[in-house]
């Protein structure tokens, strides 16, 4: 069998594959998932243009960032799984000691201490986005599944200590999102549902002790999003102004840079955790649907990987993917339009910022590594 | 592979994670659905509320003030203008280095070296593109110098302004008023909403009773400003295409007053270095010709504004400039009333023409020994009803006193319109008082002080006592002796001018009751008897007649600030200035077909008839076309 025949004969469809298909396999490229990913950064720069108040140097920046976040993934995906999976204990170990470090030598900015100069400036929990969930998928890899008791409570372990970590920087939604992340790996592992119904009624004594933890901001945002109009030139502000911005853009928008709340500033972080809001305003109900639908479809994209992937580790690891990249655009929409508190989550491949678009990438490139690197196996 | 590992069963994990995966879809496409429920929320069913809101958010209404009216005088002159003054201001974004800036503006002497921390202040609290105000007013000369030293100064600028001005301030305060700092106060009285963007308002005077017309209509402009406030310019977006139409201000209408501003000169340096009023009417009309009141003040200091320490000495000032005589001043009329009372006594027939009675200087009442005395210590000698009011014979009106009555009295003066308020279109004016028994009964709070006695009848017969009368209240019964009994209310305003169509409404003269009169002639004796007052030989006032082209009827009136003692002399120049005697004078010309209708009033100035007469003999002058400006 020359090798293009058994390349052939993986595909999804019995026809054969185009040129252009047959290149991207090559590259390790997933077509689908590419185009949907290039079409929302594709509408994220062009809201984004008017968001940063047509800042050309701003823009430019931006279209940078992508283009490294993109080279980023196009290496990711060139690793095979099984090479990820084989060091993926190194790296969450890694991540583990730069969280540390983090908060002894951290660069303190806006009362959090979260970036890390170690010849270049990033933040160490960028890292543990991607490394929890691969390092809970590695646990699980070669044991069946679903995992019992002992098993669980050490993988609780593994995903409490960085959120801990990061929690304390503090960044309550980087800790948050990154539980998440490893928490969807337990679910789609087999985590018992009575056990999750009963953790759910945990939850509210559960909440009460967060609350105690909390700090006084952070219990402000949950207070505020409970009765905005309590106090609408402070702490509701943002979400009253970003529910208006929405609200005002009604079906068709008012048209792509003449958005008022944004342009005039009434909008706050237009550029980047509230972008949707300017969407919302500037694109009206249909943009931001059609933003929603290539999210959708994105995230089925990355679940038809999960299911097609050949192991456990890539199956899991490919599912948490999927849904924690769902779980972000999930929070940011909620936030923006008012239904959750105003964590800091920015809208995944739109928001302005550059660490996380290149976390986000380099997770949808595992995606492309475990889609292209399958081998016939017999199910 | 880790052969210790059980063996895991490939098929049933599959089934198992394609399980997990269908149930977080079916979670994660519950919560999406509440994303886009609320979407729709928002954008559907919210829409129009939201849209609103956001409207209210980018777009502020700035009001636009209108341009005050102009005043002016009979003739068309400006009475009352606005003129640009020049503030200067800095803005702070536009400023590299504000303390460097000042310390060089101050330098310059544009602001003061002590404000400059002051001004750092408040460059620093506000927004940074909202302009500080450094100076206020900037004369001339600053203006010139500050225009050189321009290109240096970065940011800093002269914005110009409007300021209401008085070209001929002093002369006509009284009567035009001034405009000042709008005042709770004032918001009170005024529609708060027509006074936006408006920073002055008329206080006192025309400026303040025609303030409604004098105002103008307040306009609006819309503005996209963003959060901070900051004016986005319309033009660039847009955005401006659904703002709602700007509404212009409307202009106050002009105001022309009946005052003759050569009259008010006049009048004014007439009474220069007094205490005093001039108030001057066409007895036909009620039109007030002139009304000054010495001494009078700057009212552009009002306009500007002025220091603390300026406005207290204002108030201080013994001889109190923003009191307004002329209208609020009430004086004992002295033998002013006279004419009046002599016409009362004919058609009382308390008198006629031909009763004499015999002045030795003083009068008694029966019965008592109490002198009231004749201004002449040693008596007119035998009087008739003419010369008692051409010589002014005290002894001759105390005797008629008693037979005419205080209640007529009081009728007649009432008739004159004494004892009460003219009318006039200012506000403030004092009402006057002509006593009666009527009065005396509730005015007293004490049984012993509510019983009238004869010998209060007799001292309000030459004008003294509780009687009481302003410089207007006097011109305008001077004005019905004029017109042998018709009368007209007095009004400053002649007429009201749209500023924009220029269409004028005139002020209609406002005929009063008539005097009531039984015979026609009772009155012409008594303005015969004003005439020879002027002309006559014995006239107590012919000097200031002297030499005149048109004939004229007057009479003199001193009023008695201070009693001199029963057997005391009474000597001008022992007494203090300011206890002299008030000098009065009422006047009109020419007698036949009288025009113009005066009443003078010197505060101390000894006597009606050398002090007080030839300023009415001027203004008649000026006014007839013989003065000082009259063509040659």
């Amino acid at each position: 069998m020359r090798r293009s025949d058994a390349r052939q004969l993986i595909t999804d469809k019995a026809v054969p594959l185009g040129g252009v298909a047959r290149r991207m396999r090559r590259l390790n490229i997933d077509g689908p998932l590419l185009g949907g990913i290039v079409l929302i950064c594709a509408l994220g720069l062009v809201v984004l243009y008017s968001a940063v108040g047509e800042n050309m140097r701003l823009w430019l920046n931006q279209v940078v960032r992508l283009g490294v976040a993109l080279v980023a993934m196009f290496i990711v995906a060139q690793m095979s799984p099984d090479f990820l999976r084989r060091w993926t204990p190194w790296g969450f170990l890694l991540g583990l000691v730069l969280l540390v470090l983090v908060l002894i030598i951290g660069e303190v900015s806006q009362g959090a201490r979260r970036w890390l100069d170690l010849g270049i400036r990033f933040q160490p929990s960028e890292i543990m986005k991607l490394a929890v969930p691969m390092m809970a998928a590695w646990y699980l890899h070669d044991r069946q599944i679903p995992p019992r008791a002992g098993q669980l409570l050490l993988l609780a372990l593994m995903i409490v200590v960085p959120t801990v970590l990061i929690a304390r920087q503090p960044d309550l939604g980087t800790a948050l999102l990154i539980a998440a992340s490893g928490f969807i790996v337990l679910v789609l592992s087999g985590l018992s549902i009575r056990l999750m119904i009963a953790m759910a009624v945990l939850a509210v004594p559960g909440a009460l002790v967060l609350w105690n933890f909390m700090q006084d901001y952070q219990k402000q945002r949950v207070l505020t999003l409970l009765d905005p109009d309590s106090d609408p030139l402070g702490a509701g502000y943002n979400i009253i102004q970003s529910k208006i911005a929405i609200g005002s853009g009604g079906l068709f928008g008012k048209g792509w840079t003449n958005g008022s709340q944004a342009q005039l500033e009434f909008l706050p972080e237009r550029d980047t955790d509230f972008i949707f809001a300017v969407m919302g305003e500037e694109l009206g109900l249909l943009g931001v649907l059609a933003l929603i639908c290539l999210y959708v479809f994105v995230i089925g994209r990355g679940l038809y990987i999960a299911i097609q992937a050949p192991d456990t580790y890539s199956r899991l690891l490919a599912g948490s993917i999927s849904l924690t990249f769902f779980v972000y655009v999930f929070v940011n929409t909620a936030m923006v339009t008012g239904l959750v508190p105003v964590v800091g989550v920015p809208l995944p491949l739109v928001s302005f910022g550059g660490t996380s678009m290149v976390t986000l990438l380099a997770g949808f490139g595992i995606l492309m590594s475990i889609q292209s690197h399958r081998k016939l196996l017999p199910h | 592979m880790d052969l210790l590992s059980p063996i895991k069963d490939h098929h049933s994990e599959r089934r198992l994670f394609i399980g997990r995966v269908t149930l977080t879809s079916i979670v994660g496409f519950l919560l999406l659905s509440t994303v886009l429920a609320r979407l729709v929320q928002l954008q559907v069913f919210d829409y129009e509320v939201l849209a609103q809101q956001s409207q209210g958010n980018r777009v502020r209404i700035e009001a636009v003030p209108p341009i005050r009216g102009l005043v002016f005088d009979r003739k068309g002159r400006v009475l009352a203008e606005n003129l640009p003054a020049y503030q200067l201001e800095l803005i702070p974004e536009q400023v590299a280095n504000i303390d460097d800036t000042l310390q060089r503006l101050a330098a310059l002497g544009l602001i003061e070296a002590e404000d400059i921390d002051g001004f750092k202040d408040l460059s620093e609290r506000g927004p940074r593109f909202k302009p500080v105000t450094l100076n206020l007013r900037l004369t001339e000369e600053e203006i010139a110098n500050f225009a050189i030293q321009r290109p240096r100064f970065p940011g800093v600028d002269f914005q110009p302004r409007l300021v209401r001005h008085y070209p001929n301030g002093e002369a006509v305060a009284h009567a035009v008023g001034y405009v000042g700092a709008l005042s709770k106060n004032d918001l009170q009285r005024l529609e708060p909403s027509s006074y936006a963007g408006t920073a002055h308002t008329g206080k006192t005077g025309v400026e303040n009773s025609f303030e409604q017309d004098l105002h103008g209509d307040v306009g609006y402009r819309h503005l996209v400003s963003n959060a901070l406030g900051r004016q986005i310019p319309t033009d660039s977006r847009e955005m401006a295409d659904s703002l709602p139409s700007d509404e212009s201000a409307a202009p106050g209408h002009n105001v022309y007053l009946s005052l003759d501003l050569d009259l008010q000169l006049l009048a004014t340096k007439a009474l220069e270095g007094r205490r005093g009023a001039v108030v001057a009417i066409d007895p036909w009309t009620g039109e007030i010709l002139a009304l000054v009141s010495a001494p009078s003040f700057d009212p552009n200091l009002f306009a500007v504004g002025m220091s603390t320490s300026q406005y207290s000495a204002l108030l201080n000032d013994i001889d109190e400039p923003l009191f307004n005589r002329a209208i609020r001043g009430a004086y004992p009329p002295g033998s002013t009333i006279k004419p009046m009372l002599a016409f009362a006594a004919l058609e009382t027939g308390a008198t006629n023409l031909s009763r004499k009675t015999m002045c030795r200087g003083y009068f008694m009442l029966p019965n008592t020994t109490h002198r009231y005395r004749d201004w002449k210590p040693e008596g007119h000698g035998e009087m008739d009803l003419h010369n008692a009011i051409s010589q002014s014979c005290d002894v001759y009106f105390y005797e008629l006193s008693v037979d005419i009555g205080i209640d007529n009295m009081h009728y007649y003066l009432d008739q004159f319109g004494l004892g009460q308020a003219t009318g006039i279109d200012v506000r403030g004016e004092h009402s006057g008082l002509v006593p009666s028994r009527e009065w005396k009964r509730t005015a007293f709070s004490e049984r012993a002080d509510q019983r009238w006695f004869h010998g209060e009848t007799v001292i309000a017969s030459i004008g003294q006592g509780y009687m009481l009368a302003t410089p207007l209240q006097l011109a305008s019964a001077t004005g019905t002796l004029a017109t042998r009994g018709i009368r007209y209310e007095p009004h400053l305003v002649a007429a009201v001018e749209d500023a924009l169509t220029g269409q004028r409404t005139m002020t209609s003269p406002k005929r009063l009751a008539d005097v009531t009169i039984k015979d026609p002639s009772h009155l012409d004796s008594v303005t015969n008897a004003m005439h020879g007052v002027m002309h006559g030989l014995q006239g107590t006032a012919r000097a200031a007649a002297a030499g005149a082209e048109y004939e004229m009827a007057g009479k003199s009136g001193t009023a008695q600030v201070f009693s001199v003692s029963q057997e005391e002399e009474y000597d001008e120049d022992e007494v203090e200035e300011r206890l002299r005697d008030h000098a009065l004078f009422i006047a009109f010309a020419p007698f036949d077909n009288p025009r113009i209708a005066v009443a003078i009033v010197v505060e101390n100035g000894s006597s009606g008839s050398r002090v007080a007469a030839p300023i009415a003999r001027a203004m008649m002058d000026e006014y007839l076309g013989y003065g000082a400006n009259a063509p040659q």
